[in-house]
């Protein structure tokens, strides 16, 4: 795990002791600054926050390559989306659709969305259906923290299922801020471009000593309308076509509500409730392609959930139980008279249990065990279908050993899945095992540098669109593998009170294997297509990052960090296809992303960089696939202050600064420079 | 005070990054692939229409062009740059009728109109959902899934659209079955294969008859499920095919005659070959047929001649059974009218280039060469 420090925490703990600052630190500020912007690479922040826990806790050693954004640093980002934050962590990808309802997936070193799990709150979201979590479903008003651990997350004590993905997000939501106080209400508004009004509301409050309650609920409504630009040249440099169009059919109307209890029981155990509810209607602009500029797409979420987790701890054994059922149910229509109609409803449940324990043998060597059970359905009132459930079952046991700078780490995982398909009365079950290893040393005399490495297997299942989609499903599909080996070094330091008062940097070099990998091909007429473990990919990458703290004054902080990715990820599934070699689509060689974050008493300017390189958006590597690098420069500027015993923030978002046209989808143009403001208060 | 350097600095860092590069029209792009034709070769031109998988808006056009022997890729967008997202979305017929070349772009609901000499682009007539082309008389018929006639809303019958070429201008319209396909035109009527594929199970089975004088819907001739080709040869017979349902049954050719001048088209032979494109040289019907295998999860294909004057099957190849062997997913097949050469494509994943194969007419390879993606329709151009 890369630690690095948030900008934040730092802040809270350096306000008592700054010194003064003179003219040299000034120079000293600047010159730092700039060989850090020409420096091939900057980083990501990170902080100490545990997934679970927060503060006091023993220091974990780094053993897998991770970055995490948190609290203030989040809040000041220029992201609506949990998917808008992903965008600057290495190695991450995002397929987003555009638009404030656009979809918005995650790809962690070009495995796959499919490989990469979606954590919230302790427990994996799941799509059955197609796998895919829309990660732009999820707002960061209510999240406290945001991770990408690459590999594992280095806790032992966690649902077997989590040792399953390539990669894991996780994602924290607000714990309840209450200190000596009964309650808390925290409320926004904010609005800008796209027609967007986005209230939000949230309060914790002390129930009893034991027991405390946060409620939130926000409601996001846009038009979704935006202009887009396509511009063309001829090869004389004379402009071939240059239009400006308005984005119709991506308005959103969403609602999302939460409540969280939390609560223990004697001294040590704990316990957290959630019921989250997600409801929305949007429209789907669709693709932009000649002749074409509107569409009649329009789909409706339904998201439920509810889920309970219990911890206890008692000297030298851990244990943890989890449970969770959702409803997850999508209409999808399509009323353009020019096409033919569509008018499907899909249902999807879920049942899931987990049991976990871990025990330390010694003061440096424990061991853990975990099991979940997973019950899926859907249906669907397609043609067809065939309504399948599938119950999953995890084992997992792991170990760790911490001694003498050496930390060390094995961990296996057994699914075994059943599918029936309840149309059919048929079955089919498969099974996965998948180990991994993860080493790490820290040198006694560099204590801030980590050296580390790791080999993990991996796996994704085929989702039920796989096997059983009419027409298109194959009930007989694997598994689809992955073999990720990472080697990588860490270094972080904390300096109170210096000038430079924080520094991180990582590297990490990897190579990934994905074979099986599950592929539409088609079956000849008709548009008729089916799912085969048809693939092979082979990825070779470099995700480099580095943040660095620096409080030139006693008012004033600056954190930088900085992000860069380098991937080589290439299709090696047969020598006779044209693109052989070639790289998969959507991925860029050269991607990066910065920040720079000032705090100077009640004001904080946020700058933000992303650079995507050349990619194409299909196999072959040709002209006619090819999709130029973009980059966007956003930035928001706020301003805290007090006013009838209220805490206030106003903010202000300019993103896309640029105004540059891009498209991050071919087909899928971006908004332009857009606004946003808004005012949370807080009492 | 640091922060005005700051934001200084910061600013540097945004212009930096204010320089992005032009996109350029993507130039077509060339390759020698035969020597050029005789001189008494009436054929100058061959267009090939590709597809482009759907929502990629990747509908493009390749030509040869005889006179030199060079095969142009993704010729469109540089004879007419100037069009806004070029082509369209998925291409799906192509014919040359006097000397303009149609094509329907099913998913951007138009038949773009182009010179064939020149490929510069002449017009539009915007019709929802278009998927082929007929010629007769001064006017164009084209297949269109959706109706703006009558209307079950959550049902569209299907219609056939006449348009005026000169002006390029619907004139009339007629409502025909569910999802029409291909259409030929005989002795004044126009039949229309009508396949309700996206209806499954409720499949269409019929052929419908128009007569073109009164633009009426006189008869709908029962044929098999799932209806796609329909083609008429040199005697008046009509050769169509059925897809099938992709399970239990398979798809099929049927063979459709008049058995006295005046006597009604009824079919008079079924073949059980499932066919899915077809040519005619002098007297024979050449044809591909691929067929999907769920169980071994792999499509077959095969290819073969039928008489077109005595019905019989002639050859289960094309001559040379070696060079079809390297094709994935046969897609579309023509004959060049005067040598007899056939050209075949194959369609590959769909998501990729194409291939064209140049086979003489014994089946021996000529030349192949890339191609757009998904390559799905060839016409010629005469001196």
């Amino acid at each position: 795990m890369l630690r690095c420090f948030d900008a934040s925490m730092f802040r809270d703990v350096e306000m008592s002791g700054r010194r003064g600052f003179g003219v040299s630190r000034v120079i000293f500020t600047l010159v730092f600054l700039m060989t850090f912007f020409t420096g091939p690479a900057m980083g990501p922040e990170v902080d100490t926050l545990d997934e679970v826990v927060v503060q006091g806790r023993r220091r974990v050693p780094p053993l897998t390559p991770s970055m995490t954004l948190s609290g203030e640093a989040l809040k000041r980002f220029n992201s609506n989306t949990v998917a808008d934050a992903l965008r600057y962590f290495s190695g991450v990808q995002i397929k987003d659709y555009g638009g404030v309802g656009g979809v918005k997936t995650v790809n962690v070193r070009s495995m796959g969305t499919n490989h990469t799990g979606v954590v919230y709150d302790g427990i994996e979201l799941s799509n059955a259906q197609n796998g895919q979590i829309d990660l732009g479903q999820y707002s960061l008003d209510n999240i406290e923290a945001l991770s990408v651990y690459n590999g594992d997350r280095s806790d032992l004590l966690m649902p077997a299922r989590q040792f399953g993905s390539a990669a894991t997000v996780y994602m924290t939501s607000r714990r309840p801020d209450l200190d000596d106080r009964n309650y808390r209400v925290r409320a926004s508004v904010k609005g800008g471009s796209f027609g967007t009004f986005n209230p939000a509301i949230s309060a914790d409050i002390r129930l009893s000593q034991r027991f405390t309650l946060s409620a939130s609920a926000e409601w996001l409504y846009a038009t979704g309308k935006y202009k887009f630009r396509y511009r063309r040249l001829n090869q004389d440099n004379t402009v071939a076509y240059d239009t400006t169009a308005t984005r119709h059919n991506g308005d959103i109307n969403a609602l999302r509500a939460e409540v969280d209890l939390n609560g223990s029981i004697g001294k040590n155990a704990s316990w957290h409730t959630k019921v989250y509810h997600y409801n929305s209607e949007r429209g789907i602009p669709g693709a932009v392609v000649n002749n074409v500029w509107f569409r009649g797409e329009r789909l409706w979420d339904n998201n439920t959930f509810a889920q309970s987790n219990v911890k206890w701890q008692q000297g030298r054994y851990s244990a943890m139980v989890n449970a969770k059922y959702a409803f997850y149910q999508t209409h999808y229509i399509n009323k353009d008279e020019r096409v033919l109609p569509v008018d499907n409803l899909y249902r999807q449940q879920e049942v899931y249990v987990s049991a976990s324990g871990q025990m330390y043998l010694t003061s440096w060597w424990k061991v853990a065990a975990a099991y979940d059970f997973q019950w899926n359905s859907m249906t669907a009132d397609l043609y067809d279908f065939c309504n399948p459930w599938r119950a999953s079952n995890y084992g997992a046991v792991s170990t760790a050993v911490n001694a003498a700078g050496f930390s060390a780490r094995a961990s296996a995982l057994i699914n075994y899945v059943y599918d029936r398909q309840r149309a059919r009365d048929l079955a089919t079950d498969r099974w996965a095992f998948t180990p991994a290893i993860y080493l790490s040393y820290t040198p006694q005399r560099f204590k801030n540098l980590t050296a580390r490495a790791f080999f993990k297997q991996s796996y994704r299942m085929p989702t039920f669109n796989d096997l059983f989609y009419t027409d298109i499903g194959n009930a007989s599909l694997s598994p689809e593998r992955v073999s990720q080996y990472n080697i990588g070094l860490n270094y972080e330091s904390r300096r109170h009170g210096h000038l430079l008062s924080g520094l991180a940097f990582s590297a990490d070099a990897y190579y990934n294997y994905v074979k099986d990998k599950i592929v539409a091909y088609p079956k000849g007429q008709q548009f008729r297509w089916t799912m085969l473990n048809l693939g092979k990919v082979d990825i070779r990458g470099l995700d480099v990052s580095a943040s660095a703290t620096l409080s030139p004054t006693r008012d004033m902080d600056l954190t930088l960090r900085a992000t860069y990715t380098y991937q080589r990820a290439i299709d090696i599934t047969n020598q006779s296809d044209p693109y052989y070699r070639d790289m998969i689509p959507y991925i860029p060689r050269h991607s990066g992303s910065a920040i720079a974050n000032i705090s100077w008493r009640d004001w904080g300017l946020n700058y933000s960089f992303i650079y995507v390189g050349e990619r194409y958006s299909q196999q072959e590597n040709i002209p006619v696939n090819y999709i130029g690098p973009w980059y966007t420069s956003d930035l928001s500027l706020s301003y805290d202050f007090s006013l009838w015993r209220i805490k206030w923030r106003a903010m202000l978002q300019v993103n896309n600064i640029l105004d540059q046209a891009y498209d991050v989808i071919a087909g899928y143009p971006m908004p332009g420079i857009n606004f946003k403001g808004g005012l949370t208060l807080e009492f | 005070m640091k922060t005005p350097y700051i934001i200084l600095l910061l600013l540097t860092t945004l212009l930096l990054g204010a320089c992005r590069e032009d996109v350029y029209v993507v130039p077509a792009d060339f390759t020698q692939v035969c020597p050029p034709s005789s001189a008494d070769d009436p054929v100058t031109t061959m267009y090939l229409i590709n597809e482009g998988n759907m929502g990629s808006n990747k509908a493009s056009i390749d030509m040869l062009d005889y006179h030199t022997g060079v095969y142009w890729r993704n010729l469109y967008a540089t004879r007419n740059p100037s069009v806004v997202k070029e082509l369209g979305d998925v291409a799906n017929d192509a014919k040359i009728y006097g000397s303009r070349l149609y094509v329907t772009i099913n998913c951007s609901h138009k038949v773009e109109v182009m010179d064939a000499h020149t490929l510069r682009r002449i017009g539009q007539i915007d019709i929802p959902n278009c998927r082929y082309l007929a010629f007769h008389d001064g006017h164009a018929y084209v297949s269109s899934y959706v109706s703006t006639i009558i209307g079950d809303a959550d049902a569209p019958l299907g219609e056939v659209c006449e348009v005026d070429t000169a002006t390029l201008t619907i004139t009339r319209r007629v409502s025909v079955g569910y999802q029409p396909e291909e259409m030929a035109i005989l002795d004044g009527r126009l039949y229309v294969a009508n396949s309700g594929g996206y209806r499954p199970p409720k499949y269409d089975n019929t052929v419908s008859v128009i007569d073109l004088e009164t633009m009426t819907r006189e008869r709908d001739i029962e044929v098999d499920i799932n209806l796609f080709r329909l083609r008429a040869d040199s005697h008046g017979t009509l050769w169509v095919t059925s897809r099938g349902d992709h399970k239990s049954r398979p798809g099929s050719l049927y063979r459709l005659e008049q058995l006295s001048p005046q006597a009604p088209m009824q079919v008079t032979d079924r073949y059980d070959i499932p066919v899915s494109d077809m040519a005619f040289r002098g007297d024979s019907l050449i044809y591909i047929a691929s067929q999907w295998n769920d169980i071994s999860a792999t499509s077959s294909a095969a290819y073969g001649i039928i008489s077109t004057s005595t019905g019989r099957i002639i050859a289960n190849d094309l001559g040379n059974p070696a060079v079809t062997a390297a094709i994935v997913h046969p897609y579309c097949i023509a004959v060049h009218p005067y040598t007899g050469d056939i050209y075949l494509t194959d369609a590959r994943n769909y998501v990729s280039s194409g291939t064209l194969y140049c086979l003489d007419p014994y089946g021996n390879l000529r030349w192949r060469t890339l191609t757009g993606d998904i390559p799905a329709a060839i016409a010629f151009l005469y001196h």
